[in-house]
């Protein structure tokens, strides 16, 4: 099993494959699974997120305590105009991971990937190159095996748990495997998709986990959108040969640092950060119906 | 390493809206049910760091009821689970607790019912992957990289030959094993982690041994 980035990468190499087929075949050996049940859970998950979106763009969608809803279909209406400056498929990606991780915080049903929290990223970049790209079914399970691998390097290295390693190993992570899947999916080769996880999580280093009330909401929802923006971005960076001065690996381990040195308050415990605003503060007194006075 | 599958990154498929405060939370409702071998009357629950701060946004109160139901962490009935706890006749306290705990998402249940009573402390360490430290005072010990085997049995001869037995009749090889009991002759617990996956049918013939009461398996 690889054991870090570099492994992984060594071994697309060894064997002439794609970061995705080293999943697949590494999935068999660990689960005891077939290809073709690899494939199917996959998916299962691909129709999952596709409703999500669905869900998210089309319908009224309102978490039970109203913070949040609405926005990914906000962004979409406003594409749809023509006016959007950031182009279609960055536009479509934010919107989409919007719509996702509202469905989130209404409490419907979406995949983890990696978390819930941070569920946006992943479908938010794919249901946009979709549209961009037309990819079959299987290179849009293959985009969700590839993001998987990357993520799975960082939960054994580091951590994909706000509560352990603050927003940076939720949406940073998310953001990372996003990056590498797109460079996959748009036919780079498995060093840029490197290249371009290590580009995304390096703009997210540092970024803590202060939830509003401790609702997976504000701000939660937009760190969706920018989490699926960067990834975007790293991905074509990665295309257009740009490499990261510091290894994808290392990076992963300056996360894990950072996360360790993170204080308490800003590691999904709603006491600090945005969560200890003036309004964050009003705002949780209002949802819980709790005194002014009580901190 | 800890996770092994990707399976554990991309999933689970869940109702929101967080995985290691929700999903998590409901797993290991469900796999105190599982290892209380059916649905207890009265649980205490006690809530620590960052579960005991944030369950009310997170939904965790519920997940666990869910859990203890046997709601599976992508069934929508997860959102009224009190309601259903209550047609069930299950009784559910919770504590938000001050101690700082190792693992910031740290919870202990005590399930009770006329006869029976059990205690589970779990950890959600992310992305919905849990694990279980302690088991009615047993510490666990588990180190997650492997599948894993809980099997509550009486501490009699030829049990622990017994369980060995169908594990290399389907090929599975025992990595590390510890039994512990409190007092000869009374319950006694097994811990085993394993090389291969555990399937259903090995499960089923594990439970069928004579003085095994519950088998439950942790990290596919």
């Amino acid at each position: 099993m690889f054991r870090n980035v570099a492994e992984l990468i060594e071994l697309t190499k060894r064997d002439g494959i794609s970061i995705s087929e080293v999943m697949i075949q590494q999935e068999i050996e660990v689960t005891g699974r077939s290809r073709e049940a690899v494939l199917a859970d996959m998916d299962e998950k691909l129709t999952i997120m596709e409703e999500a979106v669905r869900r998210g763009i089309e319908e009224d969608v309102k978490s039970v305590s109203g913070l949040t809803g609405g926005d990914g279909k906000k962004l979409e209406k406003y594409i749809e105009s023509g006016n959007g400056l950031s182009g279609d498929t960055m536009l479509r990606a934010v919107s989409r991971a919007m719509a996702t991780n509202e469905v989130n915080a209404a409490m419907g049903m979406i995949c983890a990937t990696p978390t819930a929290g941070s569920a946006g990223v992943v479908p938010g970049t794919l249901f946009s190159l979709k549209d961009k790209l037309n990819p079959t079914r299987e290179a849009m399970q293959r985009y969700l095996l590839t993001s998987g691998a990357f993520g799975l390097v960082v939960a054994n290295n580091a951590s994909i748990s706000g509560a352990a390693g603050g927003c940076q190993a939720e949406v940073g992570s998310a953001a990372g495997m996003a990056a590498a899947a797109t460079v996959e999916l748009a036919g780079g080769t498995p060093k840029q998709s490197a290249e371009a996880m290590a580009m995304a999580l390096k703009n997210m280093l540092g970024l803590v986990c202060d939830p509003v009330a401790g609702l997976v909401e504000v701000p939660c929802v937009k760190r969706n959108a920018a989490g699926a923006s960067i990834a975007m971005v790293a991905a074509d960076m990665a295309l257009a040969g740009i490499e990261s001065r510091i290894p994808c690996d290392e990076v992963i381990d300056a996360m894990y640092r950072i996360g360790e040195s993170m204080s308490e308050t800003l590691k999904e415990t709603a006491l600090g950060g945005l969560a200890a605003t003036p309004t964050g503060k009003a705002l949780e007194s209002q949802i819980f119906n709790l005194s002014a006075e009580r901190t | 390493m800890k996770y092994r599958s990707v399976t554990e990154i991309i999933g689970p498929i869940m109702v929101g809206p967080s995985s290691s405060h929700t999903a998590g939370a409901a797993r290991i409702g469900r796999l105190a049910r599982l290892l209380f071998d059916g649905q207890p009357k009265r649980v205490n629950i006690h809530l620590y760091g960052s579960f005991a701060k944030t369950y009310k946004g997170h939904g965790t109160d519920v997940a666990l009821i869910g859990g203890l139901l046997d709601f599976d962490t992508f069934d929508e009935r997860i959102r009224d689970a009190k309601e259903h706890a209550d047609k069930a006749n299950m009784r559910v306290r919770f504590h938000e607790e001050e101690a700082i705990p190792d693992h910031p998402n740290t919870v202990k249940l005590r399930l009770e019912s006329d006869d029976n009573a059990m205690e589970l402390v779990g950890i959600s360490i992310g992305g919905g992957k849990i694990e279980i430290i302690e088991l009615n005072g047993f510490a666990l010990q588990l180190t997650g990289h492997h599948p894993a085997l809980l099997i509550v049995h009486q501490d009699r001869y030829g049990v622990i030959a017994n369980v060995a037995n169908v594990l290399a009749l389907h090929k599975v090889n025992i990595g590390h094993m510890k039994v512990s009991r409190k007092e000869k002759g009374r319950e006694a617990l097994m811990v085993i982690e394993v090389d291969q996956t555990v399937t259903d049918e090995i499960m089923t013939s594990l439970e069928k041994l004579e003085h095994v009461d519950q088998v439950a398996k942790l990290h596919e």
